[in-house]
């Protein structure tokens, strides 16, 4: 209780010193800047009735975000192959670098042993729900373009991803790192097709010792600039 | 010579087991077309006035210059996209021109046109800061985001939302904290932090048998905001985690995290 009252303190102290180290920014105590002086001549005989012309510039649109959504296949290792689907939000900083988080879901078939053994289940059908979601770091390797035909040229970036998440699966969160690289088609400049190959890898002792799993992930992906 | 728009959608084959994916490319399609549609007088127009500007097929360095558009002659801008921008001749060529070279086109007034790029002075003035860290909580994984808002370029407080991935336990960890930094202008900026908060464990059933517990938290911590680019900056910081619990024993914990953040 003692030490509770002591953080207590010590954040009241630190908000009320480093105040004052900036009051001249957060009270406007400090030197006062002096006001402007008055720009009207003396002895200006002619006002001169000129009217500015005044030019209100539209907004750019700014594109630098990307979402949309996936649909793939996705082995999860030791319990099969089944449909994973998913949503994605991008954000571009520059020209090669992105961030992007991703949430995804797929459902975990059986295990051999539990094929073989006829009724024994090692996790629960809920448990078997696998859903992650992820934070990356993506970087855009090889921009280029694809030609169709004799008059139509598209963009495409070949890129790869790396980061972190958390995956629910068999009854427990799991750390994940995620890697992988992936394909964007640029149909127009704001509306784009993804493919996708990407590998989950998380620590599992399901099946007796612990093990680093991989899961791999391969999708085809839609998504739209914003 | 190659165009990159091209408004053709050739039809993707969808695999029909999942309804969930029809649906989703249906929500985005209506968001898109939902989109208002500008007309062509509202879009920024800018006069060529360096000898030529360069139109790329792209948004990079790396995709090719189709179209060179002339001095004297103005060009509409359609959109931006990182550092890159869309614009339009006006024999109807729409390609891809980098800050660099907008910057020396003039406004129809004559004036030199600005455009608003974050700087290092943004990293120490802006209001608001997002982000996202992990790292190390005790020996368990930590993943982090927080929400910053400066109070002045001194002080800010922060929210931060944690998942926490151990081996042993998982949990989740929401705090509040101020953050003191002495010398905001540095591109490496370094920082003290404390603030207070709640930790809520669940200890794994198949080793433990432990309750769920949510014990309040206070911290004290200290690390660097590093400037990287545009509204783009990395922070690493150290925390020291006091968690008030029921039993007798205070429990510390001490948590190392890296990350980057946007400021805005």
């Amino acid at each position: 209780m003692e030490s509770r009252f002591r953080v207590l303190f010590l954040i009241v102290a630190m908000i009320s010193l480093s105040g004052c180290a900036a009051t001249k920014n957060l009270f406007g105590f400090g030197d006062k800047e002096a006001p402007p002086p008055t720009s009207e001549a003396p002895g200006q005989v002619i006002d001169p009735e000129v009217e500015r012309r005044e030019i209100k510039e539209p907004a750019i649109d700014r594109e630098d975000f990307e979402i949309g959504g996936y649909v793939g296949i996705m082995s999860v290792e030791d319990f099969g192959t089944d449909v994973v689907y998913g949503v994605r939000l991008a954000y571009h900083i520059t020209a090669g670098f992105f961030v992007e988080g991703t949430v995804g879901q797929t459902e975990a078939g059986l295990t051999s042993f539990e094929e073989l053994s006829g009724g024994a289940r090692l996790i629960t059908d809920s448990e078997r729900t696998f859903t992650y979601y992820n934070l990356n770091l993506g970087y855009n390797i090889l921009p280029g373009e694809v030609f169709i035909g004799e008059g139509r040229a598209y963009n495409t970036n070949l890129y790869l991803i790396a980061g972190l998440g958390s995956t629910r699966f068999a009854g427990d969160d799991r750390f994940t790192v995620n890697v992988g690289a992936g394909y964007r088609f640029l149909l127009t400049d704001s509306i784009a097709l993804h493919l996708d190959f990407r590998d989950h890898l998380f620590d599992i002792d399901l099946l007796g010792e612990e093990k680093t799993a991989h899961n791999l992930e391969g999708h085809l992906g839609f998504t739209v600039f914003f | 010579m190659s165009e990159p728009s091209i408004t053709t959608t050739p039809s993707t084959p969808l695999p029909t087991k999942s309804a969930w994916f029809g649906c989703l490319v249906a929500v985005v399609l209506q968001i898109f077309l939902a989109a208002p549609v500008q007309a062509d007088d509202d879009y920024r127009s800018v006069a060529i006035a360096d000898p030529y500007l360069e139109m790329r097929t792209g948004p990079g360095d790396g995709y090719p210059i189709f179209h060179v558009v002339d001095r004297g002659e103005s060009v509409d801008i359609l959109m931006q996209r990182t550092d890159w921008y869309l614009v339009r001749a006006a024999n109807g060529k729409e390609g891809w021109v980098d800050r660099a070279q907008m910057e020396l086109t003039l406004q129809p007034d004559g004036d030199q046109v600005s455009f608003e790029q974050a700087k290092i002075d943004d990293f120490t003035n802006a209001k608001w800061e997002t982000g996202i860290l992990a790292g190390d909580f005790g020996g368990a994984n930590i993943i982090s985001l927080y929400g910053g808002y400066s109070l002045n370029p001194y002080v800010s407080l922060e929210v931060w939302g944690s998942q926490i991935l151990g081996n042993f336990s998982n949990g989740w960890m929401g705090s509040v904290n101020v953050v003191h930094e002495a010398w905001p202008d540095w591109r490496v900026s370094p920082f003290f932090t404390l603030g207070a908060g709640v930790i809520h464990t669940e200890p794994k059933s198949t080793i433990i048998q432990g309750e769920d517990r949510t014990d309040q938290i206070g911290h004290v911590g200290a690390g660097f905001r590093i400037y990287a680019t545009r509204r783009f900056l990395l922070r690493a910081e150290y925390k020291s985690y006091v968690v008030f619990t029921s039993r007798d024993e205070n429990e510390e914990v001490e948590e190392w995290k890296v990350g980057f953040a946007f400021f805005f």
